[in-house]
């Protein structure tokens, strides 16, 4: 029995008192690579939000190898989505690949040799080290896309959150992409990866969350990626969340 | 990395103290102010920064203004102008401020540049009504926002140091210290403050120190320069670092520099035509900004203009290369004289240029009253002819597009096609032999 990487309990997250995950409960074993699905607005951003601390939940909680996240954060790499920093900072691809050191440095110690030691073997592993004296800008979508990637393996994580790593990336750094995850999950790693492309999901994962504000199915891709699942998912929203998630918000019961 | 930034400032002030030295003591009472003023810009540019990167710029107006209530409680508390109630009260009130901007942004849905509006004008005006109410003649409040640079050497002295310098070289320092032991903090948290945060590092608490430290460096800067140069001086040297720098390492630097060169250009300006040294500063920043904008080698107006000026006459060169071409292509005997050429290629003195650029690179000669392409010519030429019918047929073939809808943007790309993504083309498409007009595909 693979021990426990990843798990939620009876999860919910609301904005403005307003729901936006209801009741979320799994569980994720080690060394699996998931790939989280539902349709715009189902939450699966906030889903990893809610995980890595940065929105407070309503009620339940999230556990990382059976503790809290303040315990683990030194366990757990991330990747926000490309659009969510200002490429025109101005920093080199090293700078930013060696910000994923910065967690197990702690407080007021800079990177010294160890460090700019992984922030280059990070670079090689995804490609682009002769970027490494570039300034962000100057890349292309999936070039930032693989910055950020590397950054995240020099996270040295056990577990991983990947939000819409393929969004707007060429083909080539996309089979980059996953190629690396791959070898992430032969070393025991377990990832957990926003994705949206549908076609690709059987051949990618082989694990899956099927989420549309509330969880419609977590388990293995052959037993859970189903089209009867699919159809819950993606079969429009229940209305009755919305109407629920609604009066939540306004403080009044639904006459 | 941060050393360079002390190094530089350090070789600032000691050229400062031999300038000082060289001019003999008579009035050194210049020295004294373009020291002041250069170390209230250093202490702000350092700041500044990041209130540029975190896309915050006004937040150093808005703060400056809002401590005013926190000043006037601290002197009305201690009775006395003394810096350290002063700075207390600044950091409490600048602290708060943020938070209530934060609060009402968050909470009560208000926007964000409202929010920031509201509570730092209420908070500005909380402190006139305080200040007519309980003080009495020892609050000028022209002088909070011109400063009294002029006046700086009459001042009383601390450690052998005019007070409002002595005062400014404290808050340099703190600065300084906070960015030397929190640079990676700040770095990590300004670029991206969510992962910051999954990592320990918490970013709301970054930006409230660096909140603090906005507030201290303002109310630091008011007595001797006033807040209008402070407000400048927290953005302007940061924004034209900005533009020169790819590393943050060299635009923290670069700013403290601004400052300085912009506190020299200030004071010389000012004695010139004899007006206010601070705002004279403030107007010398904001050329350098100007200066910037236009000149900056890479992000600079001018650069783009002739890079773009560049990238035309090339496009140009090489039509009139392809076009030389197809007319040899089209009949063996048939030439084109230079007119006759500038004219299909639009006319102007950019296709004259154009021509005469072609000869001086040997590309093309004249026989005779006409122009001839020579081999190296004749060679460019066809790269750029073949680039344009793989292209074409790649159209055709793989997009479906009609055929005179083809060669329009086969003419804008052909110029950009190198021979790595030519090969790819060919080998994508089936017939490589011959374009869709049945024309052949050159080797």
């Amino acid at each position: 029995m693979l021990p426990t990487a990843f798990e939620i309990h009876d999860m919910t997250v609301a904005y403005n008192r307003r729901p936006v995950l209801w009741d979320i409960d799994l569980e994720i074993p080690e060394g699996k690579l998931v790939g989280i699905v539902g349709p715009n607005g189902a939450g699966k951003t906030t889903l990893i939000k809610a995980a890595l601390g940065l929105v407070p939940l309503a009620s339940g909680k999230v556990e990382i190898y059976g503790k809290n996240y303040r315990q683990q954060r030194h366990l757990v790499g991330y990747v926000p989505q490309r659009e969510s920093v200002d490429w025109d900072f101005p920093v080199t691809v090293r700078d930013v690949v060696l910000m994923g050191t910065y967690g197990q440095l702690g407080w007021f110690r800079r990177p010294g040799k160890a460090q700019r030691a992984i922030a280059d073997r990070c670079l090689q592993q995804v490609g682009i080290t002769p970027l490494a004296n570039r300034q962000i800008r100057q890349l292309s979508g999936g070039q930032q896309q693989r910055v950020f990637l590397a950054r995240a393996l020099a996270q040295d994580a056990q577990l991983y959150f990947l939000d819409e790593p393929f969004s707007g990336v060429d083909a080539a750094t996309e089979s980059a992409i996953f190629e690396l995850l791959h070898q992430l999950r032969s070393t025991g790693k377990t990832v957990l990866v926003v994705h949206h492309d549908l076609q690709t999901v059987r051949d990618y994962f082989d694990y899956v969350i099927l989420l549309n504000m509330r969880l419609v199915a977590c388990g293995p891709v052959e037993t859970s990626f189903t089209n009867e699942n699919l159809q819950m998912t993606y079969g429009g929203r229940l209305t009755i969340l919305d109407e629920a998630a609604e009066a939540m918000r306004q403080r009044e019961p639904e006459r | 990395m941060l050393w360079t930034a002390l190094v530089t400032m350090i070789s600032d002030m000691t050229a400062l103290t031999l300038l000082a030295e060289v001019s003999g003591g008579a009035s050194d009472s210049w020295f004294w102010i373009v020291l002041t003023g250069a170390a209230t810009n250093i202490a702000c540019a350092l700041v500044g920064c990041f209130l540029v990167l975190r896309r915050m710029s006004m937040m150093g107006d808005a703060l400056s203004h809002a401590v005013l209530p926190g000043l006037v409680v601290a002197f009305l508390f201690s009775g006395s102008l003394n810096i350290v109630p002063l700075f207390l009260g600044a950091v409490v009130v600048g602290l708060l401020t943020t938070f209530l901007m934060q609060t009402l942004h968050q909470y009560a849905r208000v926007p964000s540049d409202a929010s920031m509006g509201v509570v730092f004008t209420s908070m500005f005006a909380l402190g006139v009504v305080l200040i007519k109410k309980f003080v009495s003649g020892h609050f000028d409040l022209a002088c909070v926002y011109e400063g009294s640079l002029e006046l700086v050497v009459l001042a009383e002295t601390v450690v052998g140091l005019p007070r409002p310098l002595f005062t400014t070289l404290v808050v340099l320092v703190v600065n300084l210290l906070v960015l030397i032991l929190l640079w990676k903090e700040l770095k990590i948290t300004s670029f991206d403050p969510a992962l910051a945060t999954t990592m320990g590092i918490s970013a709301t608490g970054m930006h409230y120190l660096l909140m603090a430290l906005v507030a201290v460096t303002s109310v630091a800067s008011f007595e001797a320069v006033g807040s209008i140069l402070v407000v400048a001086m927290l953005i302007v040297p940061a924004a034209t670092a900005h533009l020169l720098s790819d590393r943050l390492a060299v635009m923290v630097p670069i700013s403290a520099a601004v400052g300085v060169l912009a506190s020299v250009l200030g004071y010389v300006a000012a004695r010139h035509w004899d007006t206010r040294i601070a705002g004279m500063m403030t107007v010398a920043a904001g050329v350098l900004f100007a200066l910037t904008v236009f000149f900056s080698p890479r992000y600079g107006i001018c650069s783009t203009v002739v890079s773009n000026l560049r990238m035309s006459l090339r496009v140009l060169r090489e039509d009139l290369l392809a076009m030389l071409y197809r007319v040899e292509e089209l009949d063996r005997a048939k030439r084109l004289t230079p007119a006759e050429a500038r004219e299909a290629i639009g006319g102007g003195w950019l296709s004259r240029w154009s021509v005469a650029a072609l000869r001086r690179e040997g590309r093309v000669i004249m026989d005779g009253p006409q122009l001839q392409l020579t081999d190296i010519g004749r060679e460019s030429a066809r790269r750029m002819v073949r680039s344009h019918r793989l292209w074409e047929t790649y159209l055709v073939e793989h997009l479906g597009m009609p055929l005179d809808h083809v060669h329009e943007p086969a003419h804008r790309v052909e110029h950009f096609i190198d021979e790595q993504m030519a090969q790819e083309l060919k080998a994508n498409v089936d017939s490589s032999k011959q374009d869709p007009h049945g024309r052949a595909i050159p080797e």
